[in-house]
């Protein structure tokens, strides 16, 4: 426990320097960007600012070009805290739409990329045909595939979360099979001389000596995957016209140039997606706790 | 060797020959031995003379190319799926998410063995490698030297008849060496088996064995067989008696005629 405490202090203040220096530039940034519009506003309405009056100007547009952080700030406060979790103005009830169809995608993600992992490194034919797909597959940019998945799919009848969650499903298989096909193979050849010594069946070689060494590689490519899998989800909303979800509010942000909505959306959007990896982060150090790893 | 019982192992012009990028590689040629029931044979020479490989043909973990070799009076092959024998490798190997006791259960649960007797098993192996007490602790938490008699209990605990030892104590510093030497000493004296042994120590090799293989590289083989005339007791001190000096110096002698020591 101290040695945690310690690990927090010492990243600490590493993390909170960045986030101030991080803070400071888009501070300027607001105002550069906004400026030459506040400067037409300006002109039209016949009014000369001065520059300090120009600044909180540029900092308190209500559709600013960037907005600033105090903006975002406020706009996710209320939007998070304030409204009732069943208004679609609240960011809370978005972002469950859209953490419903990440977890739908990404279980059935992990469980395909598991299941790819296997047959690759048991069937031979499968090491050498499948490996080259599956590569392919993730060259191929996810904005171009989700809407054909969604018309393709809205066309046989299946609407709503499902489509979306196949998005997630696309983008979170991979992470899971090349780590799992790195971990199932991961044993030392020692180890399995050793289970070949006991004349063990491959299943028992499979159950009793490849899976256990995986899991460390399962839960660091499910680390990766879960984020893909949010990416997948808010790529999904997109070409939907969904009326609920972050992908939505983003859409429906740019489409009424509601910049600060669109900033707080992408905020809403980074701590679900912080939340979903620390998540997997620590199941992950319980069940390596559980298997006797050794405490760091 | 003259033995009533049948060899354990019985080889014969034995040869092994590997495939490489750079061509062939004899790593076994015309290795006769017989080993009978009860002995403790070491196999000792320099990196490359082939001891591991010969220890990796009787386990069938290697195929040879050439003559033949029985085990139990079987093909290697048959003696593995009757698991004739208990492998020890340099590497304790154990499992790292298993405790002590789940790693000696391993090749109990693989021949499905009852849970009774597993755990009877397990109580009475890890007693016999003075562990009893240690049962539910990870690898992690033990020392090299208690890791590696893990793995000697691991290989003990189904009972086989055949020890097959490469190397066991090679990455242990000297005194827990001299230590777990004494007590395979007494292990193989109370359970009897035969037990094969490769090092590449004089001293451990002399200490151990009823019979030392002594072999040589390019190509691997046997060039000398030295039979011990230490009595079967043999306190750490033997290797101060003039007898046992006698024997390491044959030993030396043997690897010198393999030319052993020159570059």
């Amino acid at each position: 426990m101290d040695s945690a405490m310690d690990s927090l202090r010492s990243k600490f203040l590493p993390v909170t320097s960045i986030l101030a220096g991080i803070v400071v530039i888009w501070y300027v940034g607001v105002f550069f960007m906004n400026a030459p519009f506040q400067r037409d506003l300006d002109r039209r309405a016949g009014v000369t600012s001065s520059f300090s009056e120009l600044v909180a100007k540029t900092m308190s547009q209500p559709k600013p070009t960037l907005p600033a952080p105090h903006q975002v700030a406020q706009n996710f406060f209320e939007n998070t805290f304030l409204r009732k979790i069943t208004s679609n103005r609240s960011l809370v009830y978005h972002a469950w739409v859209t953490l419903s169809s990440t977890l739908l995608g990404f279980a059935m993600g992990t469980v395909l990329g598991i299941v790819i992992a296997v047959g690759i490194v048991h069937v031979t034919t499968l090491d050498r045909s499948l490996m080259p797909w599956i590569i392919a597959s993730q060259t191929i940019p996810i904005l171009a595939v989700a809407p054909m998945i969604i018309v393709v799919l809205a066309a046989v009848g299946i609407t709503g979360l499902i489509p979306k969650a196949l998005i997630s499903t696309y983008l979170s298989f991979f992470p899971v099979a090349v780590g799992m096909v790195k971990g199932l193979r991961s044993p030392e050849l020692m180890n399995l001389d050793l289970m070949h010594t006991y004349n063990a069946s491959r299943a028992q070689t499979f159950w009793k000596l490849r899976v256990p060494a995986s899991v460390p590689y399962l839960f660091a490519s499910m680390k990766v995957a879960v984020a893909a899998s949010l990416v997948g989800a808010i790529v999904g909303e997109l070409p939907t016209g969904a009326v609920a979800g972050i992908g939505a509010k983003l859409l429906a942000g740019a489409y009424y140039s509601q910049t600060i909505d669109i900033w707080s959306a992408l905020v809403a959007g980074s701590v679900v997606a912080a939340l979903l990896v620390v998540v997997v982060g620590l199941a992950g150090r319980i069940v390596d706790r559980a298997m006797g790893g050794r405490p760091v | 060797m003259t033995t009533a019982s049948p060899a354990v192992v019985a080889a014969s012009k034995l040869g092994l020959t590997f495939q490489t990028n750079d061509g062939p590689v004899q790593a076994l040629a015309d290795v006769d031995l017989t080993i009978g029931k009860g002995e403790f044979v070491s196999f000792i020479g320099p990196s490359g003379c082939g001891k591991t490989t010969l220890l990796r043909v009787i386990a069938d973990l290697e195929k040879p190319t050439s003559g033949t070799i029985a085990v139990n009076g079987m093909t290697p092959e048959q003696a593995r799926e009757a698991r004739a024998y208990g492998y020890v490798f340099q590497a304790a190997a154990l499992f790292p998410w298993r405790t002590i006791d789940a790693n000696v259960a391993l090749p109990l649960e693989i021949m499905g063995l009852p849970k009774a007797e597993q755990k009877e098993r397990i109580r009475r192996t890890l007693e016999l490698v003075n562990l009893a007490g240690f049962e539910k602790k990870y690898p992690w938490q033990l020392s090299g030297g208690m890791q590696q008699r893990a793995s000697i209990a691991r290989a003990l605990a189904f009972d086989a008849d055949l020890l097959l030892m490469d190397e066991p104590f090679g990455a242990l510093d000297e005194i827990v060496r001299d230590h777990l030497n004494e007590q395979l000493l007494e292990l193989w004296a109370r359970t009897n088996k035969t037990i094969c042994f490769v090092t590449h120590s004089i001293p451990e090799a002399v200490y151990l064995s009823t019979r030392i293989v002594v072999m040589s590289p390019r190509p691997g083989r046997v060039t000398d067989v030295i039979e011990s005339t230490l009595p079967k007791e043999r306190p750490l001190d033997i290797r101060e008696t003039p007898e046992f000096l006698a024997i390491a110096a044959r030993v030396r002698d043997g690897l010198r005629a393999g030319h052993s020591y020159e570059d």
